[in-house]
């Protein structure tokens, strides 16, 4: 079996062993930390044999495999990965687990929720292993469906009426991408060749400029609707609130990247005339969305929707960097997802546990939190300065690449985008800072509170595994960076 | 023509057999022997379907009037294994309410002879052969409708069944005699060769395609389809909607595909129009369905709108796609109402409320239902995903992308709607949720086949690649 492989068929494994021996929660949980530990470990090792197999292997891809799956079509499983899909995976792998350990008291159906939760972790890394256009959209829709199993048993508040919204806007935007890929797949024989769904095959292809103009959107949209792109974003602040705490991890930590990946690798690669003349278009609906997430944050009176509203102006910030066309802006764009995947996981994790304590998550209830709680409450402001880019955190590395990039740009319309969606970085200032004053400084604001239970070790565990690689991000970047802008060669030869 | 050749339509004979040896039982037995009729039955039709899977050549009998080949042989297998899987599901609800009114044997016996019917519908060579087959499919089945008669429910439902389907035949025959008029022949090979695209011809074939049209329920013709369901019994349903529409959809892609197809410009549109008016239609109204069986109803005529899709490209891949689709139909629409039947013995209740906490009470038959019921939405990794995919890619092989972008947007709105239903299983906390119990063994079986039709179909690709490959044989 190859070492990607092992990517899918894990989870698959654990989901069955799940379903055959859990009789109760404390099973449930041992089988689920037992296999998503194995999981953690399969991606650390992933890292460095991708590092070794990189010095001497120059294909765009590394650990390849293909078997052809459907021959009439000629679809493939084909399988392989760049830095890119390596550190995707690697982000899923610690926020699963930390997911795992922060889910170690659910009570309700307990069997069900790990099996929903570690399903979908099999079409994540399914989907960044793949290679293949139809595969990937196969195993993207397997990553989206349990998301409404996730929010609508495990989930609180209007939590059917989230659940019913998000899994519709999810899998209509998957409706429309499969029209683009569909375009995509009969326009790959324009040179001659077969019909392929293979991407690398297509990116070898010049697709005719009219079919990508038309395909280029569909495909672009189905994908950024999973990365909120402004005005899809509306099923993400309400899927989030509702969602259990580590059902929002996941999902904000890491489904939400299958947004960007999904643009940067198919759409914007596969179609690149198109990337270039819906460009503009595009970049004004990221930039809104980043203002639009950050004020749209500052409003918010619930802890939940402050976060779910920042992940809108954080992601779109992502697709803003996409959509900027150079290898810096492309390289932040990368280490924003990383940053935010983690930092928006730690974020979830935090406010479920204030939550699982207080019962509210309302900003104006809650006031001295550090006091009764000093770790969460220590782990809380780092997680706030680092989301705001402080030095020295993934946070301040990502958007500052990010902004180099974007203003490398000659042209003067993409330089005052730029300029405004920097500010952003200031209402971003506003909302942490007011949030974590309020909550966590000051005086008690309720007697009850005096008395809440200190972290358990699981909660501290499922924290400290999300800090790490964000210091470390922060600390050192640079072998990061390069790896990432290996893997970028590719999509510069095609796309400039 | 010698006695080997009749082995051509082994399939055919094998269900003569079976009725015969059903009349034969029913006569010698006695009142207390009369409930092994069931598994009789179903072992015979057990093997009947197992010979299926021996190979068979192609050929023609009596001059042409009946034609087989490896996809219509393999499609009358797939058939016989709905059917198959139906009678399982419908063994208990037989043992328990029809065995004492003596009327099992005779349930079986219709079943069968409506199978034939298809079998010798889809095999038609010519349009007499076909008319004789349409009856015989048609007839049986209201008189299943009609079965349970202590409900005035069940004999509407038969009336308004008869009544349409008379109504529609007389229209396919009324369009076969103007075809008839136009080129002097009532068989197929003869008939595309000579047809143009005259006025009558047209009209014609608009009087035979709303003839068809009513038994696949297409929309403007599905009146019938949601009132007919409710009144009949479950198992009776689900036959409607699986195997009568599949075998019409094989029919009409075949003659679309050969004997009309000079008339193609024609028939293009008109389907286009249908298949959007069919999957609208069909979603709209299952959105506000209450009763699981009008709701089946209305889901099954907008799965009708998809697998027209098919038809959009008129070559080995549209005709691929179209009989993987109904294959994997089968299975899917069979799981849901194999779930339905299986609540309704135990409890009477077939509403979606009732259904609500079903799982916390019944946790694999909710299980069962939600893998059918996404699978009929096209979720992956089940069957049913592949299955719309395909056809998608066949209508966008010809470039209709915004054909499929409308179908994509009804398969959007029809997750809604099947989402509903996984709400009140698996959602919903119910005090009074229906509470456990063991299915017998039959039905556990019918399940569990509809069950692994479901997993496998899609993920283990020779299937489909089979049917492609088998799927050029009456193109040329």
């Amino acid at each position: 079996m190859d070492i990607l492989s092992l990517f899918v068929i894990v989870p698959v494994l654990i989901v069955l062993a799940l379903t055959f021996f859990a009789k109760d929660l404390k099973q449930a949980r041992l089988i689920s930390v037992v296999g998503m530990g194995i999981q953690f470990a399969m991606s650390i090792n992933l890292i460095f044999a991708y590092i070794k197999e990189r010095a001497v292997n120059t294909g765009i891809m590394v650990f390849t495999k293909d078997v052809v799956w459907y021959e009439t079509f000629n679809i493939h499983y084909s399988i392989g990965v760049d830095a890119i899909s390596v550190v995707m995976i690697a982000l899923t792998s610690v926020v699963l687990l930390a997911g795992v350990f922060i889910s170690w008291k659910i009570d309700d159906l307990p069997k069900e929720f790990f099996i929903s939760l570690i399903a979908l972790s099999s079409g994540v890394f399914g989907f960044f292993i793949s290679t293949d256009l139809f595969t990937m959209f196969v195993f993207y829709e397997i990553a989206v469906i349990p998301m409404y199993l996730l929010i609508g048993i495990w989930g609180s508040g209007p939590k059917e009426n989230s659940a019913m919204k998000l899994t519709l806007m999810l899998m209509g935007a998957s409706a429309v991408l499969s029209v683009g890929i569909l375009g995509i797949y009969f326009n790959s024989n324009a040179d001659g060749g077969p019909l392929t769904f293979n991407i690398f095959e297509i990116a070898q292809v010049n697709i005719p400029v009219a079919a990508q103009n038309i395909f280029y959107p569909l495909t672009f949209i189905g994908f950024a609707v999973i990365g909120a792109l402004f005005p899809f974003h509306t099923w993400s602040p309400s899927g989030h609130a509702s969602a259990p705490t580590a059902v929002s991890m996941l999902h904000a930590g890491v489904l939400m990247k299958l947004g960007g990946y999904g643009v940067f690798r198919i759409a914007m690669y596969l179609l690149p005339e198109g990337a270039l003349n819906w460009a503009d278009f595009f970049l004004i609906l990221s930039a809104f969305g980043v203002i639009y997430g950050a004020f749209g944050a500052v409003m918010q009176k619930d802890l939940k929707y402050v976060n779910a509203y920042a992940s809108v102006s954080h992601l779109s910030l992502v697709l803003f960097a996409l959509l900027m066309f150079n290898k810096t802006a492309w390289t932040g764009a990368i280490l924003q997802s990383l940053s935010h995947g983690l930092l928006t996981a730690m974020f979830f994790a935090l406010i479920g546990m204030v939550y699982g304590r207080t019962h509210t998550r309302e900003i104006s209830k809650l006031g001295g939190i550090m006091k009764v709680l000093p770790f969460i409450g220590a782990i809380y402001v780092i997680t706030g300065l680092a989301y705001l880019g402080l030095p020295g955190f993934s946070g301040f590395v990502a958007e500052m690449t990010v902004f180099v990039g974007a203003f490398q740009h000659p042209d003067m319309f993409r330089r005052i985008l730029t300029i405004v969606v920097v500010s952003s970085i200031v209402v971003t200032a506003v909302y942490i800072l007011r949030m974590v004053g309020k909550i966590m400084m000051g005086p008690l604001s309720n007697e009850e509170y005096k008395d809440l239970p200190k972290a358990t070790w699981f909660e501290k565990t499922g924290l400290i595994l999300l800090l790490i690689p964000v210091i470390l991000i922060g600390v050192l970047p640079l072998g990061l960076s390069e790896m990432i802008k290996e893997s970028l060669q590719p999509f510069l030869e095609r796309l400039l | 023509m010698n006695l080997e050749s009749f082995l051509l339509m082994r399939s055919e004979i094998g269900l003569l057999a079976i009725l015969l040896l059903l009349i034969i039982f029913e006569i010698f037995s006695n009142k207390k022997q009369k409930a092994a009729v069931i598994p009789f039955a179903l072992i015979l039709l057990a093997i009947n379907t197992a010979l299926g899977f021996l190979p068979l050549e192609s050929g023609e009998l009596f001059g042409g009037m009946f034609r087989t080949n490896a996809l219509l042989y393999f499609f009358k297998t797939t058939l016989s294994l709905g059917v198959l899987i139906l009678l399982l599901q419908s063994a208990d609800w037989l043992k328990e309410k029809v065995v004492d009114e003596n009327k099992a044997s005779e349930f079986f016996m219709l079943i069968i002879s409506s199978l034939l019917g298809t079998y010798f519908m889809i095999s038609a060579g010519d349009f007499l052969m076909f008319y004789i087959g349409l009856e015989l499919t048609t007839l049986p089945v209201a008189a299943l409708v009609a079965y349970d008669t202590y409900k005035r429910i069940s004999a509407e439902g038969a009336v308004k069944y008869i009544l349409s389907s008379a109504l529609a035949s007389g229209a396919a025959l009324f369009g076969i005699s103007l075809l008839y008029a136009t080129t002097g022949t009532i068989y197929f090979e003869s008939m595309a060769e000579i047809l143009t695209s005259s006025n009558l011809a047209i009209l014609g074939f608009v009087f035979f395609f709303s003839g068809l049209a009513f038994k696949i329920s297409l929309a403007p013709f599905h009146f019938w389809t949601a009132d007919v369901y409710e009144g009949a019994p479950i198992n009776v349903a689900s036959y409607l909607s699986v195997i009568s529409k599949g075998a019409a959809v094989l029919i009409l892609m075949i003659l679309l595909f050969t004997v009309f197809k000079t008339l193609m410009p024609v028939w293009n549109k008109i389907i286009y129009i249908v298949i959007i008016a069919t999957m609208f239609v069909g979603n709209l109204f299952a959105i506000r369905q209450q009763n699981l069986k009008r709701f089946l109803a209305y889901s099954s005529i907008a799965q009708a709108g998809f697998i027209l899709l098919g038809l959009m490209s008129v070559d080995q891949l549209g005709t691929a796609t179209i009989v993987y689709f109904v294959a994997v139909y089968i299975f899917s629409n069979l799981g849901a109402f194999g779930v339905v039947q299986a609540v309704s013995s135990f409890s009477d209740k077939e509403n979606i409320n009732d259904y609500e906490g079903l799982y916390r009470t019944n946790p694999k038959l909710s299980l069962l239902m939600m893998l059918a019921l996404f699978s009929l939405a096209g979720i992956p990794p089940l069957a049913g995903f592949f299955g719309k995919f395909f056809l998608y890619t066949a209508a966008a092989s010809k470039g209709y992308y915004i054909l499929v972008f409308i179908a994509v947007v009804n398969a959007t709105i029809s997750l809604y709607y099947y989402l509903l239903v996984v709400r009140a299983m698996f959602l919903r906390k119910n005090e009074q949720a229906i509470p456990y119990f063991k299915s017998p063994v039959y039905m556990r079986m019918g399940l569990i086949l509809a069950a692994i039709g479901i997993l496998v179909a899609g993920v283990y690709s020779p299937i489909y690649d089979y049917i492609f490959s088998i799927s050029n044989t009456f193109l040329n």
